[in-house]
């Protein structure tokens, strides 16, 4: 897989332009030559002065950066979409009956599919959450599932966000920018819009209000303006026309959730919270957590308060949860996966394990419980000396590691400097779950920016473009 | 609103308008310092011009315990402008204010904020060292204009609702407060003795207060006679047509107070009334009687006690979990 050329979705393997992209290439073949640079000049400076931005942390200056933005959209046909789409809906529908399942009758651990300690001595099960009942059983309202194509139809899932998953104000701002500066591109060509996903959001959180209430108040709670995804947080309240608060602002009176107004208490009852389960509340979860409200979880366990997402999700989003998706699928849904895990080597196992270290080269290797991209060997572009390195590491404690094919990830036509190059992305589409399990057909896609690089985070050089999913009505 | 954004809010236009307060308290005491006359007198050494911003901010202490010795005009000038370590310098005000609108900017119109925010990269272009080099007019000029520009922006952009009441409360409760310091500084220790009263050096010093909220023309188109400590207290106390006037600050303040408090009668309201109807009902005559001084006390207290009623009823609330009493469970966002 990692020696052959990587699929490029602009271009088929003899350099003639895919259907798709043909009216988008025919347009900017009229364009004179410095029309894309001053497009891109724009762009930067309109992201700068609209302060769209995430703050970086230990700055006292308060340096605020911007995520670079790429003016060349990637375009995905309406057939693929369907299977992105209907596969993200899919395996969100099966982790949340998994979510109820291991907080209520634990099934799938008595069917043996999952071995027990897996789930229960997980440091994200939380054990507090057994037996409650959460609103329309909805845990997991908000998922940003990371996928990666490999070639013609051929896509996986490389990671499941079910905590707090961020980005997708960038979707909505990338949108807005490429409407901004090409605004004839989208006459030509049918881009299904995303600016509705607020909508959706408001319209689903709404949804899950505690039973008895009939005019819910929602609110995004934020763990304050340093956080790096501050922005997010105060777009998206906006958006919903929805106050913004944090802990300070909120207090519990007889297990009800209040926040402090101008006008006196008011009761909240859906809070789409993006502070982790560990700072929620003192009282419950970690004592010396200031961002939180002391006495939430209590109001939560009696039914008066709705957390999106709900308490204790971090369990299935976990590396050594996702090998067992695949099962969930069928025993939960009686389905086949739509989209495909990464193969992956579980590490505790003998046989994958020996395979793993005569293959270490080829390989990703990852700790189980590790996450942006710390305690990872991405084997191709590791030298000899952190290879033997990382081997002595994995051989003291097999079990806690995982192995993967370095996948081959698409490239998308990029605008560097003068030029128009590929460059690998990834694709995050945020699936929303209230009434129903929808997504808007859109997502964040995320590129590398230097070449050959598969890393898209954008501490690393990595930047986003936007992505337009083409309406069913031509290609 | 959240109390903690009708708090950011509030603030924030207080800090703005502080700023404003101090450039122009010091542009006035530096013009004064260009005099030839000096007090002298060592034990009154506080009544230096230098020493008047410090003790109308309440900072003549700080101020001493890092610079002893003399008062030195350079000294005073880093202290109150580009000092970060002194929280009422023009530089930690502007920069507390933008802090309070950044939190706050789904709030505010985007015009506001970028205001707001190119204010704060401007002030941090500004070195320490053409502010020394005779750059001090215009730099009192730039904090005056910026403060003139945000609260314009404000006015011709921002929604007229809860958040932009605030932001007005917070503007007038500043400036009556600024109003009634300097007024009560120079009255009370500035004054010179009897032989000087109506002399060059008296005359210097009134006009000098009166530029600095801008009310000297005003003076003179209103009197059209010589500068009096009567007619400037009347006119900086009672008239309601002069904008930094204190009457004229409690017109705004009683109004926004009656707006916010529509719904029940409440303690804000009532204080505000009734500092509003001392100013409006009041004369000249009487405060003279009782002293100029202690009829600023009192003003200054009851404003004082009036700002502990905001935080109470509306920018800080604290409620007893077990007593607490419930109003309003619509959605009002």
């Amino acid at each position: 897989m990692s020696n052959t050329r990587p699929y490029d979705e602009m271009r088929a393997a003899d350099g003639t332009i895919r259907p798709h992209y043909r009216a988008h290439t025919e347009w900017l073949d009229g364009k004179p030559a410095d029309f894309l640079p001053q497009k891109q000049r724009e762009a930067n400076a309109l992201y700068t002065r609209l302060g769209i931005t995430f703050a970086v942390y230990g700055d006292e200056s308060g340096t605020e950066r911007s995520i670079p933005f790429d003016i060349i959209p990637r375009i995905i046909r309406p057939s693929a979409w369907k299977m992105i789409s209907d596969g993200a809906c899919q395996r969100v529908r099966a982790l949340n009956a998994f979510l109820k399942d291991i907080y209520r009758d634990q099934e799938i651990l008595k069917a043996g599919l999952i071995p027990a300690e897996q789930v229960l001595n997980n440091p994200a099960y939380r054990p507090e959450m057994r037996g409650i009942h959460v609103a329309g059983d909805v845990y997991i309202h908000i998922a940003g599932v990371d996928i990666v194509k490999t070639g013609a139809g051929e896509f996986y899932v490389l990671e499941d966000n079910l905590r707090t998953p961020s980005g997708v104000s960038y979707m909505l701002e990338n949108r807005k920018m490429m409407m901004r500066l090409f605004p004839d591109l989208f006459g030509r060509i049918p881009v299904a819009p995303v600016d509705h996903y607020t909508d959706v959001l408001l319209e689903n959180l709404r949804a899950v209000a505690p039973e008895h209430v009939s005019q819910p108040t929602v609110v995004v709670m934020t763990p304050g303006s340093y956080n790096s995804a501050y922005f997010e947080h105060a777009f998206l309240a906006q958006q919903m026309g929805v106050e913004l608060v944090e802990g300070q602002d909120l207090f519990v009176a007889n297990n009800y959730v209040y926040m402090r107004t101008t006008s006196g208490p008011q009761r909240v009852d859906v809070i789409y919270r993006r502070i982790d389960d560990d700072y929620l509340d003192p009282l419950a979860f970690r004592a010396d957590s200031t961002l939180g409200v002391p006495g939430i979880f209590a109001a939560y366990r009696a039914g008066n308060v709705t957390l999106a997402n709900a308490i204790g999700t971090g369990v299935a989003d976990d590396k050594s949860t996702y090998l067992y998706v695949p099962q969930m699928i069928d025993f939960y849904l009686g389905e086949k996966p739509i989209i495909s895990n990464v193969p992956t080597y579980r590490l505790g196992n003998a046989d994958d394990l020996a395979y793993t270290l005569a293959h270490l080269a080829e390989l990703v290797v990852k700790e189980v419980q590790g996450s942006g991209g710390y305690g990872m060997l991405v084997g191709p572009t590791s030298t000899k000396e952190q290879i033997a390195e990382f081997r002595k590491r994995i051989e003291l404690n097999p079990a806690n590691y995982i192995a993967q094919p370095t996948l081959a990830l698409s490239t998308c036509p990029t605008f560097r400097d003068s030029d128009i190059v590929p460059r690998h992305v990834d694709l995050r589409p945020y699936v929303l779950s209230g009434r129903d399990v929808t997504l808007v057909p859109g997502g964040l896609t995320r590129v590398a920016l230097n070449e050959g690089s598969l890393v898209v985070n954008s501490s690393q050089g990595g930047g986003t473009k936007d992505t337009w999913v083409l309406e069913d009505l031509q290609c | 609103m959240l109390s903690r954004h009708a708090n950011n809010l509030y603030w924030m236009s207080r800090q703005i308008e502080r700023a404003e307060n101090t450039a122009r308290l010091l542009d006035v005491t530096y013009q004064m310092s260009l005099l030839p006359y000096r007090i002298t007198d060592a034990a009154q050494s506080w009544a230096e011009p230098w020493a008047l911003p410090l003790v109308i901010n309440g900072l003549a202490s700080t101020y001493y315990e890092r610079n002893p010795g003399p008062v030195a005009s350079d000294k005073v000038l880093r202290f109150m402008v580009l000092d970060s370590t002194n929280p009422s310098s023009i530089y930690s005000l502007m920069h507390s204010a933008r802090e309070n609108g950044r939190s706050m900017r789904g709030v505010m119109t985007t015009e506001m904020y970028e205001d707001l925010n190119s204010m704060w990269l401007e002030l941090r272009g500004r070195s320490e060292n053409a502010l020394n080099n005779g750059g001090i007019n215009e730099f009192f000029e730039w904090v005056k204009t910026q403060s003139h520009q945000f609260r314009g922006v404000t006015f011709g952009t921002m929604l007229r609702d809860e958040a932009y009441q605030f932001i007005r409360l917070g503007t007038f409760m500043e400036r009556a407060d600024n109003t009634a310091r300097l007024l009560d500084v120079k009255y009370h220790t500035l004054l010179p003795s009897a032989a000087e009263v109506g002399g060059a050096v008296d005359y210097y010093q009134w006009s000098a207060l009166l530029r600095s909220v801008s009310a000297l023309s005003s003076y003179r188109r209103i009197y059209r006679d010589v500068i009096t400590p009567r007619r400037v207290a009347e006119l900086l106390v009672l008239r309601d047509d002069l904008p930094r006037s204190l009457h004229a600050c409690m017109n705004e303040i009683y109004e926004i107070l009656r707006d916010l408090c529509k719904r029940e009668s409440m303690e804000p309201e009532r204080l505000a009334g009734e500092l509003h109807a001392q100013l409006h009902y009041g004369r000249v005559e009487q405060i003279m009687e009782i002293g100029l001084h202690e009829h600023l006390m009192e003003f200054l207290e009851k404003l004082h006690t009036l700002n502990d009623e905001l935080n109470h009823h509306f920018l800080a609330p604290v409620y007893e979990p077990a007593t607490t009493a419930v109003r309003g469970q619509s959605q009002t966002a």
